[in-house]
């Protein structure tokens, strides 16, 4: 690692300051920026610890919204978000243990990476991401790889998830890295069903509304059987090819259908 | 540079150490605790598990600077006194190692699984106890043996 100094921060007051600084960087759970800075892939001067400012902790439920503060782990949710069972399943399933009790909700969203668990909840649920300075709606927030519509030296404070009628969320995991080679939620509220992929794209989490608009006629694993999802624009690599990733996102869609009904 | 002050294995210890000390170093080379082993370094093999404020995590992916008063256990103070924790007798007995590089990261995870599931009271079937290994990797490949030394100490603990 190049050398940088840390800042502790214990409100988000001075989080917001110390990262007024270009050269600061915010540190959540580190689980995937610390061995990016040991890769010498980044090299921050200065980062901002956000893990102990108070009101980006905890988990509550009220009039069909779940609020998840940005500094809770994986860990935590996957425990205590019992009134959201698909999305508590996803979180229990990111990374292994150690790495759930250590990685947080605020930075996987930040991050956005491609094949990251939470964005396809966050997609598929119309997630709200509350920062510092305003509400963002996850239809907007997820700009491409590593992308994002947050600004420079914005903070995510809390996640809104409104609860669905029933969910979902299928992963084939990389056997390697344990993350997602694709996963697919799939979400059903009153006012129709949303499927998000992730771990597919080049440009990440993305909507399939072809699928949506089939299951809104009829919440099947045979309502899209007809369907094919396409390979343009999907992840090439060592583990998969484009057209094997597209027959996965069927695959999981209807598996998660599946476990809906 | 920062002065750290943290809690390991009960006792007070500090240091001054650059902001970029990882935890594994920290825990190696400044308090001499090699039991602490750092295999891959990249966050997959969890041979540097240890215990922070009750939890398991990848001392290798934490920042040393990041834990100011925290409690910290390793391998190291597991035992009481001459006698062993029953997850690493149970690992001797059971012989739930080969050539032991993967054994203190493996014990450190085990402990908190187990934990974990009496105080959820979840029961620790051998499925659960492979797939909460997943984290851990025993170059060696001697799991058969590992899950048993785990199976055993969870009756014991």
């Amino acid at each position: 690692m190049y050398s940088f100094d840390i800042e502790r921060p214990t409100t988000l007051e001075d989080a917001v300051e110390a990262l007024k600084d270009e050269e600061a960087q915010a540190l959540a759970g580190g689980q995937t920026l610390i061995p990016t800075l040991k890769q010498r892939l980044a090299a921050p001067e200065r980062l901002i610890s956000l893990t102990s400012i108070p009101e980006l902790k905890g988990v509550s439920a009220k009039d069909g919204w779940i609020t998840i503060g940005a500094a809770t782990t994986h860990a935590e949710v996957a425990k205590s978000v019992s009134a959201y069972p698909a999305l508590a399943a996803l979180a229990g399933q990111i990374g292994d243990p150690a790495v759930r009790n250590r990685g947080t909700i605020g930075g996987t969203l930040a991050n956005n990476d491609p094949a990251a668990c939470y964005s396809a909840a966050a997609l598929a649920s119309g997630a709200v991401i509350q920062t510092n300075t305003r509400e963002i709606a996850a239809a907007d927030y997820f700009l491409g790889m590593f992308e994002t519509a947050l600004e420079e030296g914005e903070i995510i404070i809390q996640v809104r998830f409104p609860i669905p009628e029933v969910a979902s969320y299928q992963k084939f995991a990389q056997p390697a890295s344990r993350f997602a080679l694709v996963g697919v939620f799939v979400a059903k509220f009153a006012d129709g069903v949303r499927v998000a992929v992730t771990g597919a794209a080049e440009e990440g989490v993305f909507r399939w509304s072809e699928a949506e608009a089939a299951l809104d006629s009829s919440l099947a694993p045979e309502s899209i059987d007809a369907l094919e999802a396409d390979d343009d624009g999907l992840i090439a690599d060592i583990h998969g090819t484009a057209a094997y990733r597209a027959h996965l996102i069927k695959v999981l869609a209807r598996r998660a259908i599946s476990a809906m009904s | 540079m920062t002065n750290i002050k943290m809690t390991v294995n009960g006792k007070s210890v500090s240091g001054e150490v650059p902001d970029e000390t990882l935890l594994s170093e920290f825990l190696r080379e400044n308090l001499r605790l090699t039991g602490t082993h750092v295999g891959c370094d990249t966050s997959q093999c969890g041979a540097c598990v240890v215990h922070v404020n009750g939890k398991a995590l990848k001392a290798c992916t934490t920042l040393a600077a990041s834990l100011e008063g925290a409690e910290v256990t390793t391998i190291e103070g597991l035992a009481n006194g001459g006698e062993l924790h029953p997850m690493q007798q149970a690992f001797n007995d059971n012989h739930g190692l080969q050539c032991g590089f993967c054994t203190p990261g493996m014990i450190m995870t085990s402990v908190d699984m187990v934990n974990r599931y009496k105080a959820e009271g979840k029961e620790l079937t051998e499925e659960a106890i492979r797939d909460e290994l997943e984290g851990n990797i025993c170059r060696c490949t001697g799991y058969h043996n590992i899950v048993k030394s785990v199976e055993d100490a969870a009756a014991k603990m």
